[in-house]
């Protein structure tokens, strides 16, 4: 039992266990702490699987940008947890139905199938082209010349995504006293000059 | 060594858990939103074993735009639940009936 085999089970099953206390956590809170959770495990996993780039990207996007907003949104909204007993055994049936429908196709594709990987022969952009370099300049390399595209094209998401929340989130409050620039300059009636003797103070 | 199979079934389970969360959670639409985060891991803990496995970057590749658009999904999903509950006072799917569905 090598080293990696024996990370790999140990990640997994953290991976596992952490994603079932996610749906089943009654505190929201926890949830998004086990969902961390789940993302540095599985950063790991892609670190096993030589993909080291991404593992960062994964710990810093992920669980630095998605989930601390996931953190923010709990905490900020102040919903009453009210996760009756009941109300979960409503939809219990329906959810073990379509979940047992989902592994067994699963499994029962993994079973029939036997992949060959030695003999496909399409491959795009094989390692061995990217000998001498790393992760992160193999993929670089790639990103920004073959994929330039599609790079751009997920920036683009990215600005409408943000649009779209600041735009969906903005609200104009009633009542609240702001700064009119426009009004100050444009005054000029009511501007009077006076000239204060000192330590008399002055009757407006 | 580890073989390819391991982490389809890994990633199998973990999409068949977000999937049942989506189901399970009807009073609390932030566990939804986790669930599909959950769901995306899988699907790139799949892209990434087949990089590995079959020698190929694209895998990768496609992997980084998944992350990208599941960032973006996230921060519209979280923006569309504020307003929800801004409207509403609350975040259980079962209040929002406005349009009888």
């Amino acid at each position: 039992m090598t080293a990696s085999l024996i990370s790999f089970y140990l990640f997994s099953a953290v991976i596992l266990l952490s994603s079932l206390m996610v749906i089943s956590s009654k505190n929201p809170v926890h949830s998004v702490l086990f969902l961390i959770l789940a993302f540095f495990n599985a950063a790991g996993l892609f670190v096993i699987l030589h993909a080291e780039f991404l593992a960062m990207i994964l710990i810093i996007v992920y669980v630095g940008a998605v989930a601390v907003l996931f953190l923010f949104v709990v905490m900020m909204l102040d919903f009453r947890v009210s996760l009756e007993k009941s109300n979960i055994l409503q939809y219990m049936p329906i959810g073990i139905f379509v979940g047992i429908v989902f592994i067994s196709e699963l499994v029962i594709v993994l079973i029939n199938t036997k992949l060959e990987l030695k003999n496909i022969q399409i491959l795009s952009n094989p390692l061995s082209n990217f000998k001498n370099l790393t992760n992160t300049e193999a993929i670089g390399s790639v990103l920004y010349t073959d994929y330039i595209l599609y790079f751009q094209v997920s920036g683009i998401i990215l600005l409408v995504a943000m649009i779209g929340s600041i735009v969906l989130t903005l609200r104009d409050r009633e009542g609240v006293k702001r700064q009119s620039i426009n009004q100050q300059l444009s005054r000029t009636s009511q501007i009077e000059l006076k000239d204060i003797k000192s330590r008399e103070g002055i009757d407006i | 060594m580890i073989a390819l199979n391991q982490f389809l079934v890994l990633s199998a389970i973990l999409f068949t858990i977000g999937v049942i969360g989506i189901f399970l959670n009807r009073k609390n639409v932030i566990i939804i939103l986790m669930s599909i985060e959950l769901i995306l891991l899988s699907v790139n803990i799949n892209f990434i074993a087949f990089s590995y496995f079959l020698n190929d970057l694209t895998g990768q590749i496609f992997s980084l735009f998944v992350l990208t658009v599941a960032a973006a999904e996230a921060a519209i999903g979280l923006a569309i639940l504020v307003c929800f509950f801004r409207n509403k006072g609350s975040i259980a799917v079962d209040d929002a009936n406005v349009m009888k569905g």
